[in-house]
């Protein structure tokens, strides 16, 4: 076992932990925008996309590796801007819910 | 991959970003900063990236192509799609995700040259990645037609429908096992990919419509795992990190939503099977009547009420209604009638769902009421006013065990002095079943779009 993949898996243990902390007790209401705002973040496979695509050679792994380029982008990208479309709605409540009528 | 001193330094701070981002999304206040916190990370991550590839300038039209493609794809769908389809979307965007986590595993196994073999700790990770991806991939795109109802939404069974899954699994560990082992290279990979694709598409069908939330949350946790797997299969650490966040905080998130419907994992994942709906003797709705009534009577049993409860579900998303709503609750609170609204944790077809909605309509958050605060007020409210809800209301889930809904917590509506259901039809809710509060005798049905109903309500209270 390398150096690399001890870093590695000390990593990853680490963040098993921390991702079961981070979170604790969420209200209802945030769920959805939770989910979908963890979903933009699992975007960042546009990172290994991105790898591959320069080292892919011949046809087949460079078409593979666009074809992954074009969909890890489609998830970071509509990820963060659906979340903030969902917690956009929860701004205006409190300052003007109180001056409504 | 050797990365340089200053890269893994910017890929911690990302990071570090991610994680506070994560924390922030879990309170309220915070919840929008953290996203675009995370974003920030997202950027930072991307940005390093650039450095750290070996461009030749094919590959980096190539890339450059392939962003440009995807980016406006994904903003474009992310702000037009609308509120009520926000589920779909999400599922979509993190179906891709798991597409393009097995597509990168793929694309790193073949590169391994033909008379060399790969690590051990290679073949697992890409084993691992493009089972988990496609799987998520798959399921997602079930979800979503469920959810767009492109496909019924209701739990699809057959015969022998779990030996067949079983065996589907058993052959992925099989082709996997094999894979890594070095007995099949490429062509097991592929085969592989093909297998996942199935389960997760078999993995789905069997769940209800009204679960769908909670599959996505976890389909969502699978995708950051397949690309923490991928951090391994390219070695890089702000994949480990960003997938590992998402799987661990998914799978807690998804926890948290399945016990909000009063459910285990298991049984929601797993309930469809095996179960013979008994439907009641009577059959929906045959020979039992139901009471109509015109917008004006019911605006009038409104305006005198003491206390009226609003039950929002998916009909007030549906048709928009939630501005309406609110115009009513102005008028009756003219009239010194108390008015909240009982927002059950499930409403509509994502938990917070009707939060925002309401929330769009500029609703004071004191009146939205969780189920279990507002549960016992039933009791001593005239008026409880289901607006587009169905499932969330339904005795059957307190009264009959053999219901697929029996043990989620409902609101009590049942226990008001009057109940109006405003409904398009007697079409049961999503998940397909016969409401028998329907038919009780303190019912009163007001057919019609919600927001043409809710209209009529607010005239019928002010004539009156």
């Amino acid at each position: 076992m390398n150096a690399q993949l001890v870093n590695e898996i000390s990593i990853f243990v680490l963040a098993v932990f921390l991702g079961f902390e981070v979170i604790s007790k969420v209200p209802t209401i945030l769920h959805t925008p939770l989910m979908s705002g963890s979903n933009a973040i699992h975007g960042v496979i546009l990172v290994g996309a991105m790898v591959i695509m320069s080292e892919a050679t011949g046809p087949l792994q460079i078409g593979v590796a666009f074809v992954a380029v074009i969909l890890a982008t489609i998830n970071m990208v509509g990820g963060y801007v659906v979340t903030d479309r969902m917690l956009e709605m929860f701004k205006s409540r409190n300052p003007r819910g109180g001056a409504r009528s | 991959m050797h990365l340089a001193p200053y890269i893994v330094l910017l890929y911690l701070l990302a990071a570090v970003l991610f994680i506070l981002g994560l924390h922030q999304l879990s309170s309220p206040k915070h919840a929008r900063s953290g996203n675009l916190v995370a974003a920030l990370g997202a950027l930072i991550a991307v940005g390093t990236t650039i450095d750290l590839l070996h461009h030749t300038t094919l590959d980096l039209v190539l890339l450059v192509v392939a962003i440009v493609i995807g980016a406006p794809v994904g903003a474009v769908a992310a702000r037009a799609v609308k509120m009520t389809a926000m589920p779909q979307m999400v599922a979509t965007f993190n179906g891709v995700g798991g597409g393009a986590a097995a597509l990168v595993a793929i694309v790193e196994f073949l590169r391994v040259p033909v008379h060399s073999s790969p690590s051990l700790v290679l073949s697992i990770s890409v084993v691992f990645a493009v089972v988990i991806g496609a799987i998520s991939f798959a399921g997602s795109a079930i979800a979503y037609t469920k959810l767009q109802e492109l496909m019924r939404g209701t739990p699809i069974t057959y015969p022998g429908q779990q030996p067949v899954n079983g065996a589907v699994a058993a052959a992925i560990v099989v082709v996997g096992v094999l894979v890594v082992v070095g007995t099949l290279s490429a062509l097991g990979l592929w085969v592989l990919l093909l297998l996942a694709l199935i389960l997760g598409v078999a993995f789905v069908l069997p769940i209800g419509g009204a679960d769908m939330p909670v599959v996505i949350s976890l389909l969502n946790a699978f995708t950051g795992l397949a690309v923490a797997g991928d951090g391994f299969v390219v070695g890089n650490p702000v994949l480990i990190v960003g997938g590992t966040l998402v799987g661990a905080s998914g799978t807690f998130l998804t926890k948290m939503m399945s016990d909000a419907m009063g459910r285990s994992l298991g049984n929601l994942l797993f309930g469809a099977f095996g179960k013979i709906q008994v439907s009641e003797a009577a059959g929906p709705g045959g020979a039992k009547s139901v009471r109509s009534g015109s917008a004006e009577d019911i605006g009038t049993l409104l305006a005198y009420s003491q206390r009226v409860i609003i039950v929002p579900g998916y009909g007030l998303a549906v048709a928009q209604a939630q501005h309406v709503a609110r115009e009513l609750a102005d008028v009756l609170e003219k009239r010194g009638v108390t008015v909240d609204y009982a927002i059950h944790p499930v409403a509509g077809r994502m938990p917070g769902h009707m939060n925002v909605l309401l929330a769009e309509a500029n609703v004071p958050y004191e009146q939205l009421k969780d189920m279990e605060e507002i549960n016992d007020a039933f009791k001593t409210a005239d008026v409880a006013l289901v607006v587009g809800a169905n499932d969330v209301v339904n005795p059957a889930a307190r009264n009959s065990p053999g219901s697929p809904i029996y043990g989620m917590p409902i609101l009590n509506a049942d226990e008001a002095h009057n109940i109006v259901f405003m409904k398009r039809s007697m079409r049961p809710g999503f998940a397909g079943i016969d409401n028998e509060l329907l038919y009780d005798p303190k019912t009163i049905m007001l057919f019609g779009d919600a927001k043409d109903s809710l209209t009529k309500l607010v005239a019928a209270v002010k004539a009156a």
